[in-house]
């Protein structure tokens, strides 16, 4: 290798290293399975939530694409891994779970080739309409789907063959946790790849991005195809784990509540999803018992303020507030490994 | 869900017994397009806004639904005659428009479209919810005069009264807003700001003044819609989530660039979708979000849009 490509590639490997901060995260969350024993069900819905405002931030604020359908990959993962489940054609649930988002990838790759053209409106536009249209279709065929009263008669078997949905919610929720945690893996390891940056390229100016070469459409298939599968498999957890499926994972407030969420925490970094996620859902339980019927007057409002305020300004704050752990944490290390008699490496 | 309700105001009290399967065509004809003239007065002024400032504005229908609601206000609880009452709502939504344009709308214009869509449907759930709070969630009505109540029938044509009345108020709207674009100085002030902002301004046109005015008349105008739909659409806190996607087909598939291409896509929608819901009903809306998308594919820009290099 020549030196610039050495240099390129250590560059890249240095950005990929896993910071303390994100380690001590992700410690934290699976903490939570023995913090809070009484919490299983809102965190477990949180974990979903989390997982597919993941799915959205890939598209959103790696490739810059503005979406209102993503309920679409939601739901119809949903009800293929219910259906799958119902009928017994496969009864594994992680197997069901794969599935699942291989179909919603599918479904994704074939919509990605509507929604790469026109402008944010049209965009809008067309992926709004292929969820409703879904939810439409699931509404019609509702002897298949149980239409306006759901899926029912789900039956999930254990996961494995060992671990059983218990009814406080413990297995699922590990479950849960640990589907997100593979799947947040495997998009770090994407948007760090040539691949992922590549596509920043294309987000911040796809003319320039295509003068250097990049195939700028076929990476955004390739991207929108990977955030539907991510989107599916949140879907088929939900499914999973209430053993139900109803028309409303394709609604509009479904997309619109996720896109809320993605913005409390922040695009283009990954963990503003998982951050969002645990915000909204706290702001929501905290707000809902406040006025249950008048949460969402609430959650407009958040939103209306984020907006006037300016979203860069929160996602510098946002920044700073984590530059700032980062620093204390780099200036901690060295000395606590002298505390402990081993010599500092300097790093 | 899904204006399954509107549905089935739409076809209420229609006996078919006896009509002539032309006939009853025809009735589906006449009834879509009353529906689609009512979508047309209430998006027409979300295709001038977006047109104008490029602002997604999802909160359009908001407005509409305040409209209808000062309607059931005034004339149901103030007695006020039906006839005062529509004039009544075009001010009143026109001024409350006026209002959070100059205060909230402004802010946000330069922003990208990110946060307009954020911004308007935050907006969209503040209206929900603050609806249901004052009014109740339960669908309301608003006292139509006896004299608008029934139908004729023309050569076995069943024509309801009222939406004879609602074709020729939205027919007369039609025609006035195409005078005041194409034959006054206003007009021909918005249509240099919607072709060219920045030339427009150089030649000293006020375009946030321009702006302004459109947006409280054509907030106005969702207002009137509201208020004359309110018997067709039914009106409950929902609304403005409802109908968002309709008034968004109206302007995605017509175009910004004149009023005749949503006017156009409003009666094809209108048509398309009282013709859908009555002869294959449970597919519902699925036959216009598919000719939607289809259009869209075709041409991202509308159907109806001048090639402009915008």
């Amino acid at each position: 290798m020549t030196p610039l490509a050495d240099d390129v590639a250590a560059y890249l490997k240095r950005r990929a290293r896993w910071s303390p901060l994100e380690i001590a995260f992700w410690i934290f969350a699976f903490a939570t399975i023995w913090l809070f024993p009484g919490k299983y069900l809102i965190m477990k819905d949180t974990a979903i939530l989390a997982l597919f405002a993941l799915s959205l931030d890939l598209i959103l604020g790696y490739a810059g694409i503005l979406s209102l359908g993503q309920a679409a990959f939601f739901g119809i993962a949903g009800y293929f891994s219910g259906l799958i489940a119902k009928y017994g054609i496969i009864n594994e649930p992680v197997i069901a779970l794969i599935l699942g988002g291989l179909v919603a990838a599918a479904l994704g790759f074939v919509t990605s080739f509507l929604v790469l053209r026109g402008s944010d409106l049209t965009r809008l536009m067309v992926t709004l309409g292929v969820s409703l249209m879904l939810g439409e279709v699931a509404n019609r065929y509702s002897d298949i789907t149980g239409g306006a009263d759901g899926l029912q008669g789900v039956t999930v078997a254990p996961i494995f063959g060992l671990f059983r949905f218990d009814l406080y919610g413990h297995n699922g929720y590990v479950y849960c946790l640990i589907v997100l945690f593979v799947c947040f893996v495997i998009a770090r390891r994407i948007v760090y790849s040539p691949f992922g940056l590549s596509l920043r390229a294309v987000k911040g100016n796809s003319l320039r991005a295509a003068a250097i070469g990049i195939p700028v459409k076929w990476r955004l298939v390739a991207m929108y195809t990977i955030s539907a599968g991510f989107a599916g498999i949140a879907g088929a957890l939900l499914t999973q784990t209430t053993a139900f499926c109803s028309l409303d994972v394709f609604s509009l407030d479904r997309s619109a509540d996720l896109l809320l969420v993605l913005i409390i925490g922040g695009t283009g970094y990954l963990y503003g999803g998982l951050i969002g996620a645990v915000i909204y859902r706290f702001l929501q339980d905290w707000i809902s018992t406040l006025t249950p019927q008048y949460w969402q007057f609430w959650i407009g409002l958040v939103l209306v303020v984020i907006v006037l305020v300016g979203r860069d300004r929160i996602g510098a704050a946002n920044e700073a507030v984590r530059n700032t752990i980062s620093r204390l944490w780099m200036w901690l290390m060295p000395r606590a490994a002298a505390l402990r008699g081993a010599a500092p490496d300097g790093t | 869900m899904r204006g399954s309700g509107a549905l089935a105001r739409l076809f209420r009290g229609r006996g078919n017994g006896g009509a002539s399967a032309r006939g009853n065509m025809l009735t589906i004809l006449f009834d879509g397009i009353a529906y689609g003239m009512l979508l047309f007065v209430l998006a027409c002024g979300l295709s001038v806004t977006l047109g104008l400032m490029n602002f997604i504005n999802l909160a359009h229908g908001a407005f509409a639904m305040a409209g209808g609601y000062c309607t059931v206000i005034v004339v149901n609880r103030l007695g006020v005659p039906f006839a005062l009452g529509l004039p009544i709502a075009f001010l009143v939504t026109a001024i409350i428009g006026g209002l959070f344009e100059r205060t909230l709308y402004v802010h946000v214009y330069a922003k990208p479209h990110l946060d307009q869509v954020l911004f308007t449907i935050g907006l969209v759930f503040m209206s929900v919810a603050a609806t249901d709070y004052v009014m109740g969630s339960s669908q309301q009505f608003v006292q139509i005069p006896e004299a608008l109540q029934g139908q004729f029938n023309v050569f076995g044509i069943g024509m309801g009264k009222y939406r004879l009345l609602i074709i020729a108020v939205c027919g007369l709207l039609t025609i006035a807003l195409q005078l005041m674009l194409t034959k006054t100085r206003f007009g021909s002030r918005l249509r240099a700001a919607v072709d060219d902002q920045r030339v427009a301004r150089g030649l000293g046109i006020n375009v946030g003044a321009v702006f302004a005015v459109t947006f409280a008349f054509g907030s106005g105008l969702a207002g009137l819609g509201g208020a004359l739909g309110a018997e067709i659409l039914g009106l409950d806190p929902t609304f403005p989530l409802k109908y968002m996607i309709y008034f968004l087909i109206v302007v995605t598939v017509g175009g910004t660039s004149s009023i005749t291409g949503p006017f156009l896509a409003s009666i094809l929608l209108g048509i398309g979708d009282v013709a859908g819901k009555y002869y294959v009903p449970k597919l519902g809306a699925f036959v216009i979000y598919a000719i939607m998308i289809a259009v869209l594919l075709w041409r991202p820009q509308g159907l109806f849009a001048r090639s402009t290099a915008r």
